[in-house]
């Protein structure tokens, strides 16, 4: 059986993981065999649902103490739920929850991993699954070599498939250890898409002049509705937070569209967004590095192109 | 008190990423190494900055590779740290390195683990999980912030869509990011007592792989930028809508 483990924040189903269902179908499918969920805690969203990306089964292990991740809980809960449906692959989204709690569920059940995934396992001859390397600069093939599979599958790499179908949902009795760890504080970032699920990114660099001149930026932003992210610079000098640092050392993203304003391209910085599917640079230097890296290009003054693309939007969208 | 510092060594972030030998091999050839960011900038450094609020503290290094890693210990070695075990053994899978440094782990009795975030090689961020669960022990994940008194840390890590708080006893695997120390470069004192450290060499335990490596690929380049007049913003709405179907 493939078990696809959902993960939660704030007691809602996270985008990403709703593509790990639609990859643990997909996988399902390829391997003929059965697949469910696992949830643990206690959502809003109405679990049968999960049958529209795929599941047939949910199990759910329903307990406010699992609604704030605490790795050795959860992965050794996951753990036990797999042995107890004898699963032979565990799905996890390559999210923030998936990327701490998948390799201690590997080591639980002494299965192989495949962290940061980006696509299907070729099956020929074994079982061997692609993934990023070198902050995305290649792709390393790699074989698991063991009898059970754990695999985490990069976020925007598998689009959410919609099934016409709904789940059944069993709650699963299993003990619940003693936490490992406390929450004593939630500091939470209102109103924003987290940079890793935006599918759009408008982002800025220290041709901006300032955190000052962020307003041009915002503006584009939220005429598309997209989250804003930064170069590391930006981020070290303070004018933006750190949350918003793309690249080698900061989180890398994989948005639809990446809009890059003012930022030169340094190979550090491209690390963290070369798999964006269209990337839209403006700079006002022609010879700037992220060119090569574009699929559409602007060679003029951010102060001048950013607002007149902001007007060009609203304007797209009062004519629909 | 006594920390235990994950080092990995890293090809420097301006490496230029190509593979030999039927595209099966990373190619070293020309390749300058550092230690893997986080691991120097965020995880080392916070341990030394707990040595130096607390001098009774004890920081060991560890690092799973071949006698190449050594240049690269020295060096953290000379950012501090009170000594550097060296296992000696080179692998690609993250459990078998993961069993390694546990056995040390186990030896040595610690009462933080640190790792960085994840390498910026192989990008796996899996060290520190896998590490909690041998020893289990709990993990806290992407620390940015880092207290402890007596038997008690007290930690902040980033979570979906903000920051978090929480409260752990000792012992602890923690993964350090950005934010949990401020990044030094090494002195000349720094350098010299590097030299006269003790980096203790140790064969590797028993523990087989679960995974290997078939082959790289290097991403197909892009066709090429399409360039659009600064003056007319219409025409990037009208592509990015049209062609690129991204709004
Ligand atoms: C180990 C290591 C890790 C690193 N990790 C990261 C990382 O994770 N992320 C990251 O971003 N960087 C990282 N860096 C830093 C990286 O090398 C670059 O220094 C950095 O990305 C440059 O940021 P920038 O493009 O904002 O600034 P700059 O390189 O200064 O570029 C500014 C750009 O703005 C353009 N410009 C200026 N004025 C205007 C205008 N009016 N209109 C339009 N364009 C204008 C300029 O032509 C220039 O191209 C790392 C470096 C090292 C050594």
């Amino acid at each position: 059986m493939v078990l696809v483990y959902i993960d939660q924040a704030d007691q809602q189903i996270k985008k990403s993981s709703l593509e790990a269902m639609s990859y643990g179908a997909a996988l399902a499918k390829q391997l003929g065999c059965d697949l469910a969920a696992l949830v643990l805690g206690t959502v809003q969203d109405n679990l049968a649902d999960l049958g529209k990306n795929g599941a047939q089964k949910v199990y759910h292990i329903k307990n406010e103490s699992l609604n704030t991740l605490d790795v050795k809980l959860h992965s050794t809960l996951i753990a036990n739920a797999a042995k107890n449906v004898n699963a032979t692959v565990v799905v996890f989204a390559h999210n923030i929850n998936g990327r701490a709690i998948a390799p201690a569920v590997a080591v639980k059940l002494e299965a192989g991993l495949v962290s940061g995934a980006s696509s299907l396992p070729n099956t020929v001859n074994g079982f061997v699954v692609t993934k990023t390397v070198f902050s995305g600069k290649a792709f390393a093939s790699i074989q698991i070599e063991t009898p059970i599979k754990v695999i985490a599958i990069n976020q925007n790499s598998f689009g959410v498939v919609a099934y016409d179908s709904s789940a059944t949902v069993e709650e699963m009795n299993i003990p619940i250890p003693a936490p490992s760890i406390k929450i004593t504080k939630v500091e939470k970032i209102e109103g924003e898409i987290p940079l890793t699920e935006a599918s759009l990114v408008v982002s800025g660099g220290r041709g901006l002049k300032g955190p000052e001149h962020w307003g041009i930026l915002l503006d584009l932003a939220k005429s598309l509705g997209a989250s804003t992210a930064c170069s590391r610079p930006v981020s070290d000098s303070d004018w933006r937070p750190h949350h918003e640092h793309v690249g080698q050392t900061g989180i890398q993203i994989a948005p639809n569209l990446y809009i890059a304003i003012g930022i030169s391209g340094a190979i550090q910085h491209l690390a963290g967004v070369n798999r964006s599917k269209t990337i839209v640079v403006i700079n006002k230097d022609p010879e700037a590095p992220f060119f090569k890296a574009a699929d559409y290009g602007v060679i003029g003054d951010a102060f001048e192109v950013v607002p007149a693309l902001t007007a060009a939007i609203l304007k797209s969208k009062t004519a629909n | 008190m006594k920390i235990l510092v994950c080092i990995s060594k890293t090809p420097d972030t301006t490496a230029k990423i190509a593979f030999t030998e039927g595209n099966t091999k990373f190619d070293e050839n020309g390749v300058q190494w550092i230690i893997n960011p986080y691991d120097e900038w965020y995880a080392l450094v916070k341990a030394i900055e707990l040595k130096e609020k607390d001098a009774s503290t004890i920081i060991h290094l560890v690092t799973v590779g071949t006698a190449d890693a050594e240049p690269i210990i020295r060096k953290a070695l000379a950012l501090g740290g009170d000594e550097a075990i060296r296992v000696n053994s080179n692998s690609n899978d993250s459990f078998y390195v993961a069993k390694q440094i546990a056995a040390i782990a186990k030896e040595g009795s610690y009462e933080l683990i640190f790792t960085g975030k994840e390498t910026i090689d192989y990008n796996s961020a899996s060290i520190g999980s896998m590490l909690s669960a041998i020893l289990d022990l709990p993990f806290v994940s992407l620390a940015n912030q880092l207290d402890c008194n007596g038997n008690l840390a007290t930690v902040r890590r980033e979570i979906e869509g903000g920051e978090e708080t929480c409260e752990v006893n000792l012992p602890v695997v923690i993964s350090c990011q950005k934010g949990m120390a401020e990044q030094r470069i090494p002195n000349m004192r720094g350098i010299m007592a590097a030299r006269t450290k003790p980096l203790k060499v140790v064969e590797p335990s028993e523990a087989s792989a679960t995974t290997s490596i078939k082959k790289f690929d290097i991403p197909v380049a892009k066709s090429g930028v399409k360039l659009v007049d600064p003056a007319n913003m219409d025409e990037l709405v009208k592509l990015l809508k049209e062609e690129a179907k991204v709004i």
